[in-house]
């Protein structure tokens, strides 16, 4: 798999360099900046890119607007947001094109090694992967006027973990459920929120989207 | 100076306001009368007792007077000095007050000169339009008065037509005479009425030794709360952190699944230690509201807060880093109490800046019934603004809405476009 690199911090980008050489990925490009993440990312057109929220030269958020704006010149490039903390105005941001193949991690996701490659590979592989943080957060604020109010309990569990980018026997395996209660979970999901049988794939993009926009 | 309003008041509406303080100051006249009985009286002690009440009244007929003229004056209501407040119990200091206090003399100047300078001027105009219709009148009640508008004796209809003449000059002397009256009139009371050059300088001296004192409390605090957050927190965190990997280290060969185990600690410390120096840099500086700004910090605020919350933000730039930082916890704090006690359903927030400051109002549909007074937080946003020159004015009749609006001083020349790039600080 190949891989573009944007993280400002030296330590962290050779860090991060070494950790994906060790599981069988090519760091195709490493860059420190804005600018230079976008030529790679056009240049190079990774299988995913790992970016660095704030980058230079203005330590603002120039690669998260790097990333989104790749992404409208290569749709649905698959971009992993890395981030010091986690917003749910970038998380919105990211999801908006509505084509999934984005991931939003607090940087110290990269600790837990395995999940993070696991995050990794699902959002190249065109999925999603939501830090568990922003999850919370909207549980945290759920109100009765949101459709999601009529979920179950164990409906929200599971599209939390859809949220999260997890696949239904990931799911099934940490709820503790089999994987035929989890898509009929998730199909009960579909129907609450309105969401007409398309693709399944978009089809959780969106029951994400709506549970990140309620 | 803008144009005084008067300027757009009609004749009509002029006269009226001239009737209104003419009778007002005629009420001076009343406690002019009064006090300079009691001054005589002073001779004797009644008179100071009889003073001080006086001195009361004249605060509150100042006062009023300076409200009246507000609706004259471009630049509202006239301030009020800072007056040496009367203090309640004993005469002996109510006396030594009235008698010391600089803003109260000038008071009692003013009276003087509105009870008899002023209440001419404000007469004027009336007195001229009286006897401008006296006069037009006087050629067909010739008969009946005494009173001679005409140019000679008269005793016939013929004699007094000339008195149209006396009445059409009294009359456009009344109308030429209105406005500069009036102008005068306000003028001369602003003068009298307002605090003095060197008085508003105290007062001005003593507000900015006061928010200052208050800026280097808050900051003082803030720092001590940092300092206690990183020493408990995620320095503690730290320490365990190397005490468990030295210890791995030293089991690694020996006990390989101990020194697992101690791993797997260390890691789970460095995140707690991540995750508290994240809530404290976010208890700082939010890193939101260094990458976006007030707006996106705003918005942020407003995703993921319990209730909906509509924002409407129209800047045209970035306010300087502090201020914008002050308007954003102030917001912050403020949704924080609608969350907490107003049991709202919605809540907006506006943010917009024009005359030199930024205005921010935060409004839910709650219950209302909040005390600008209490709770520790108002407080603290008040006293966190006023380190800016900002002011925060809550209206929040009980059954609701709330809705308080925060005003910051704050040049458009001092707004950046673009965010300002970080100075370079950075390891590499």
């Amino acid at each position: 798999m190949r891989v573009v690199i944007a993280e400002d911090l030296a330590l962290l980008r050779d860090g991060l360099i070494r950790l994906l050489e060790a599981h069988d990925c090519t760091v195709a490009a490493a860059v420190d900046n804005g600018p230079d993440l976008h030529k790679a990312l056009t240049e190079h057109r990774p299988d995913v890119a790992v970016v660095d929220v704030r980058l230079p030269p203005t330590f603002t958020d120039e690669g998260l607007q790097a990333a989104i704006s790749a992404r409208q010149t290569l749709p649905g490039l698959p971009i992993l947001v890395l981030s010091q903390h986690v917003e749910q105005l970038y998380a919105r941001e990211l999801l908006s094109d509505d084509r999934g193949a984005v991931g939003y991690l607090l940087k110290d996701r990269v600790f837990d090694i395995s999940q993070f490659l696991d995050a990794i590979n699902r959002v190249a592989a065109g999925g999603t992967a939501m830090d568990p943080a922003v999850i919370s957060q909207l549980l945290a604020k759920h109100t009765d006027a949101s459709p999601l109010a009529q979920l179950t309990t164990r409906e929200r569990e599971v599209l939390a973990e859809m949220a999260e980018g997890r696949s239904n026997s990931a799911i099934a395996t940490r709820l503790y459920i089999t994987e035929k209660a989890v898509s009929k979970h998730i199909n009960s999901i579909f129907t609450k929120l309105d969401l007409p049988p398309s693709t399944d794939d978009s089809r959780r993009v969106r029951a994400v989207l709506a549970y990140l926009n309620q | 100076m803008a144009r005084p309003h008067y300027r757009h008041h009609t004749r009509f509406t002029q006269l009226v306001w001239c009737l209104l303080l003419t009778a007002h100051a005629a009420a001076g006249v009343l406690l002019l009368a009064l006090s300079l009985a009691a001054a005589a009286l002073c001779i004797i002690w009644v008179g100071l007792p009889l003073l001080v009440t006086l001195t009361r009244l004249l605060r509150g007929h100042a006062h009023t007077h300076r409200r009246m003229l507000g609706h004259l004056l471009a630049d509202g209501p006239i301030p009020a000095p800072a007056y040496r407040p009367l203090p309640d119990n004993r005469l002996t200091t109510q006396i030594t007050t009235v008698l010391t206090d600089p803003a109260t003399r000038r008071d009692y100047i003013w009276l003087a000169t509105n009870a008899t300078a002023g209440i001419m001027l404000a007469a004027l105009p009336n007195v001229l339009l009286a006897h401008g219709l006296q006069a037009l009148a006087y050629t067909y009640t010739w008969r009946y008065t005494t009173s001679a508008y005409a140019l000679q004796p008269v005793t016939t209809q013929n004699d007094a037509w000339p008195a149209l003449i006396t009445a059409a000059l009294l009359l456009t002397l009344a109308y030429l005479l209105t406005p500069t009256a009036l102008h005068t009139y306000t003028r001369l009371n602003r003068a009298l009425l307002a605090p003095t050059e060197q008085a508003r300088l105290a007062a001005r001296v003593a507000h900015l030794a006061t928010t200052r004192a208050h800026t280097i409390d808050t900051q003082a605090s803030e720092i001590r709360r940092i300092e206690r957050d990183l020493h408990d927190g995620a320095q503690a965190r730290l320490v365990a952190l190397g005490m468990n990997l030295g210890m791995a280290e030293e089991m690694l060969t020996d006990n390989p699944q101990a020194a697992h185990r101690l791993l797997t600690e260390a890691r789970e410390s460095t995140r707690q230690a991540l995750t508290e120096l994240r809530d404290l840099v976010r208890g700082i500086h939010p890193p939101v509201l260094v990458e976006r700004g007030i707006d996106g910090a705003v918005r942020a605020l407003a995703v993921t807060h319990q209730i909906p919350i509509t924002v409407d933000i129209d800047l045209p730039g970035r306010p300087p880093d502090p201020v914008e930082s002050a308007a954003y916890f102030a917001v912050a704090e403020l949704l924080t109490n609608t969350a907490k006690h107003a049991h709202a359903t919605r809540a907006w927030v506006r943010i917009n800046h024009g005359r030199d400051r930024i205005v921010l109002i935060v409004g839910d549909n709650g219950t209302g019934g909040l005390d600008p007074r209490g709770g520790t937080g108002l407080t603290g946003i008040r006293r966190r603004l006023s380190a800016f020159d900002g002011t925060m004015n809550s209206v929040s009749p009980t059954g609701g809405p709330t809705i308080i609006t925060i005003e910051l001083p704050c040049e458009t020349a001092s707004m950046t476009e673009a965010p300002t790039p970080a100075p370079d600080t950075h390891p590499n």
